[in-house]
């Protein structure tokens, strides 16, 4: 099977994920397109980790170490996020612009 | 034979993604938005199949479906989301679509150019065997092993002390 179809796939999510990030208001929501924009980098790894067989299975461990550092980062997000909303109320992006110059 | 159904496996997982992805940024609904983000997930778990790697496949059920959407689903009603329909947009959603609609035309362009014609041999007849996984864990990379479980803690306990109230 062409690699291509992998990456092109990796590709669309990583996009759709950064869309997601531009135009969501809700806090929430940007960590969610942030897990979609993490999971087109998996699906890199482990095409790649396919694609090149001679090299081990290095490609599928990094994407086990991507998955660990996602749960870290979903875990210290939200924690934040509700942080922020215990004081503000609000979790709208839009409107946390208090450190904005 | 085996060919033609991986290719067919691989276009409908890749559509069900698609869509699913789409879901995601695009639903009214926070809680439909989170529950799209599992049928991406599951996808790409079945895609990790496809690929011959089972233990990501595995991992990937069951610390991404298993637990970050189930702690996402929690930050959504922690924060009172609203749970019917509301706009969850700002009004940069053009200017956003632009953006992504270029990085997706020069992220593939250069992928299908540098990549042509190369393909991926997926007919062997067992899939990487999770004990190799182990092996190489517990040598090559046994450092960033270490230090991924380090941050784990430090991420289990800073979020203790963040949303701690006090």
């Amino acid at each position: 099977m062409p690699i291509s179809y992998f990456l092109v796939l990796s590709a669309l999510l990583f996009s759709v994920g950064i869309y997601g990030v531009l135009a969501r208001q809700n806090a929430v929501l940007v960590l969610l397109s942030i897990e979609l924009m993490l999971n087109a980098a998996n699906i890199n790894l482990v095409a790649f980790s396919a694609f090149l067989q001679e090299a081990g299975v290095a490609g599928q461990v990094f994407a086990l170490f991507v998955i660990a550092v996602a749960a870290a980062e979903v875990g210290i997000g939200l924690a934040i996020v509700i942080l922020i909303f215990r004081n503000r109320q609000s979790v709208d992006v839009d409107e946390m612009s208090l450190m904005k110059w | 034979m085996a060919a033609l159904a991986q290719e067919i496996l691989f276009w409908a997982l890749a559509v069900m993604m698609g869509i699913a992805a789409i879901g995601v940024v695009t639903s009214r609904n926070v809680v439909h938005a989170a529950l799209y983000l599992v049928g991406t997930l599951m996808g790409a778990a079945a895609l990790y199949i496809l690929l011959l790697a089972e233990f990501v496949a595995w991992v990937q059920v069951l610390v991404y479906v298993g637990a970050i959407v189930v702690l996402m689903l929690f930050g959504l009603m922690l924060t009172r989301a609203p749970i019917g329909r509301a706009n969850f947009d700002n009004d940069q959603r053009l200017m956003s679509a632009l953006t992504a609609l270029a990085v997706f035309g020069v992220t593939s362009y250069i992928m299908v150019r540098a990549f042509e014609g190369q393909t991926i041999d997926l007919t062997r007849e067992t899939g990487t065997l999770t004990s190799s996984i182990g092996e190489v864990i517990f040598s090559t990379y046994v450092l960033p092993f270490e230090v991924v479980s380090v941050l784990l803690l430090a991420a289990l306990v800073g979020a203790v002390v963040i949303a701690r109230r006090d």
